[in-house]
């Protein structure tokens, strides 16, 4: 394997993680609060859909990115509504976005463009185009380096670098100011924070609310970056990898990049080669397709370090008891 | 005492959140430039107004019996069990090794072989989660859903590396042998004089759902182990200082919902495609879930549900061929469903109680 090929693995990681992270970073949002998300598959495919949807109409991938976001944002304000309001079952409620979202872009995109499900091709402003770091061109001659810079820093899309912003500005948020203190006591011990006078609700609305935010940006860039245009079921299981990347990283935000990171890689190397041959040792494509899943539940079990969610997770917040 | 009287609470909040739901799939329906009451019209008549059609809609609520029954066993000790696709996955290759590996003389010795070559392959499926969640304190549904995609890559890998046949491209099994044919409905009322559609799937393993139901019913309400069951789910604390071990009742009671999961695979492996393919399970995993909590996890609910969504099913398959109508309706009515009666249950319930109380303050 040379160096060339190592760059090129390298920088489709960087893609592949991207919508893995930006999903990863929402569900760490949400359910540090308190709210578990299995949602978040749903809401990056309605975003993917209508960003879709909205750039190949209006041929404005910035209003697509709108549309995307508020689209997310609706399925997280129905999450909240039936998770926090009503104190449903969260996990019930994100497998019915989850069927909803899957349902409703197939039926909108028919309807709209007739092409079985898909959105037409998006091309020029319809799309989020890479964008090349200064000094790209010029550094690409130097020897190590300049490959690295030009080929792999430089020259992606500008909902990457947001994603990869989102890292330490999560972090601050969350450790840093008096919104993430609270944030994270909502989702450790809700009484407390309600007894110091502040709303478990509004906190937990607002967490679920920027949940759909980051969300809607991954799915955005799913069809607008990634791909050109949506296609049926294009998420592919992505928010379920990112949910797995979030119980990796420990709910933290820093350890949740490395470990998006390390899930794009394996996509990267699974969309790559086929079948690993080491030796006389054959590992099996299906055999990467499952690794992040295993690793997983590996890490669940406790046997590498033990996974701990936000104690309050999952349970409805009721006042007067 | 309750505020609710029982008839309203089996009947009544099921009622209005499929109600709710209805009211938003026609709304859908007239959103996308079609007619909603046309659209039920043709869907009674491309389901229910055949034998054809009912031949279908049998065999798919056969699989969503199944399913919903392992979903709704799981619920009962406060279990939320997300993996019967992967299970019924695996149950499938279970079938697929009983029927291909052994020359049976008759389809009712292969019928026995393949039920318990899938109930023992999903159980097996469910017990890893099971396991994790009774000993380390993994959260099951976590661990279901990431068991999915890892059986999903088990699957693949065994038919294309495993079980294809030598020359083939699809990545399928062979054929089974006709010997292990499960008798159709048609097979089985034609002697009765019954005349029943030659070409619908629906098959003898209804049958077996149906003893299924019943069999879960007297489990749940009529055995120790489902008293035991029962009052986990009720309280873990209850059901500890009463001497129920949580571990055995978790790995219990996964188990069988894991192989309840698992059998459906006779319907639709062994009953249908006669073969095992990629995807053979079509998501039925997942609409147990929208039929336990249809069926409020009794067995007579989701037998009603797994009917009602079989009607689903095979009338949104019709709607698909004779209107711009996509089959991907069925996941909108499926989602509301799910959300009305298992999300926001309260929603319903909530002003239905508030009524109910107010009822009876005028009363007394």
């Amino acid at each position: 394997m040379d160096f060339l090929t190592i760059i090129q693995i390298l920088d489709s990681t960087i893609r592949l993680a991207t919508p893995l992270l930006l999903a990863c970073l929402a569900g760490l949002f949400s359910e540090r609060a308190g709210i578990f998300d299995i949602g978040l598959e749903g809401k990056m495919l309605a975003a993917a859909f209508f960003s879709a949807a909205t750039a190949a109409i209006t041929g404005s991938v910035w209003l697509g990115l709108l549309a995307g976001t508020l689209a997310s944002m609706v399925l997280s304000a129905l999450h909240g509504l039936a998770s926090i309001t009503f104190r449903g079952n969260q996990l019930i409620s994100g497998v019915a976005i989850n069927f909803l979202a899957a349902g409703m872009t197939v039926l909108i995109a028919q309807d709209w463009f007739q092409q079985g499900g898909r959105t037409p091709s998006l091309i020029g402003q319809g799309r989020f185009n890479a964008v090349t770091l200064p000094f790209a061109d010029a550094l690409a001659d130097v020897p190590v380096l300049g490959p690295i810079y030009s080929e792999l820093i430089s020259g992606h899309s500008i909902l990457v670098y947001l994603a990869f912003l989102c890292v330490p500005a999560t972090w601050w948020l969350l450790f840093r100011t008096r919104f993430g203190l609270r944030l994270r006591a909502v989702g450790e011990n809700p009484a407390a924070v309600d007894t110091a006078g502040i709303s478990v609700i509004g906190m937990r609305y607002a967490a679920v609310a920027i949940c759909g935010l980051l969300c809607g940006i991954a799915g955005a860039y799913l069809a607008t970056a990634l791909q050109a245009g949506f296609v049926k079921d294009m998420t592919a299981g992505r928010g379920y990898i990112a949910l797995a990347a979030l119980i990796f990283a420990k709910w933290r935000p820093w350890h949740a990049m490395f470990s998006c990171l390390l899930f794009g890689f394996l996509q990267a190397v699974a969309l790559r080669y086929q079948n690993i041959h080491i030796g006389d040792f054959v590992i099996p494509v299906q055999a990467m397709d499952a690794l992040p899943y295993i690793l997983t539940v590996v890490i669940l079990a406790g046997f590498v370090g033990k996974a701990i969610p936000p104690r309050a997770g999952g349970e409805p917040y009721v006042k007067e008891r | 005492m309750d505020v609710m009287p029982k008839w309203a609470e089996v009947v009544l909040v099921p009622l209005i959140s499929l109600l709710l739901a209805a009211i938003l799939s026609a709304l859908v329906i007239l959103a996308i430039g079609e007619d909603p009451i046309a659209a039920v019209q043709l869907m009674v008549q491309g389901a229910l107004g055949s034998t054809y059609g009912w031949g279908y809609t049998l065999y798919y609520a056969t699989n969503f019996m199944f399913t919903g029954l392992a979903v709704a066993v799981a619920f009962h000790a406060k279990m939320f069990n997300i993996g019967g696709e992967g299970q019924a996955m695996l149950g499938g290759l279970g079938v697929a090794l009983a029927c291909l590996y052994f020359p049976w003389p008759h389809w009712s010795l292969a019928l026995i072989a393949a039920t318990v070559g899938a109930a023992l392959f999903g159980a097996a499926w469910a017990a890893f989660p099971a396991y994790l969640q009774a000993k380390r304190g993994s959260h099951i549904v976590i661990t279901t859903i990431m068991f999915n995609f890892i059986a999903a890559a088990v699957l693949n890998y065994m038919l294309v590396n495993v079980l294809r046949p030598e020359g083939s491209m699809d990545p399928a099994t062979e054929r089974f042998s006709p010997t292990v044919h499960l008798p159709t409905l048609h097979e089985i009322l034609a002697p009765f004089g019954i005349q029943f559609s030659k070409a619908a799937p629906a098959n003898f393993s209804l049958l077996v759902a149906i003893a299924a139901c019943i069999l879960v019913w007297a489990l749940i309400w009529r055995t120790r182990l489902g008293y035991e069951i029962r009052a986990y789910g009720f309280s873990e604390p209850g059901a500890r200082y009463a001497g129920i071990s949580p571990t055995r009742i978790i790995m219990i009671s996964m188990l069988i919902s894991g192989g309840l999961a698992g059998l459906m695979a006779i319907n639709n492996v062994m009953g249908e495609a006669e073969r095992l393919v990629l995807n053979a399970t079509e998501g039925a995993g997942f609409i147990g879930i929208a039929v336990a909590l249809m069926g409020r996890s009794h067995p007579l609910g989701v037998f009603l549900a797994a009917i009602l969504f079989g009607f689903l099913y095979q009338g949104g398959a019709e709607l698909a061929l004779w209107t711009s109508i996509p089959r991907e309706l069925i996941v909108v009515i499926q989602a509301l469903v799910i959300l009305f009666t298992g999300a926001l249950d309260n929603m319903v319930r909530m002003p239905l109680e508030s009524l109910f109380l107010r009822y009876r303050k005028g009363r007394s």
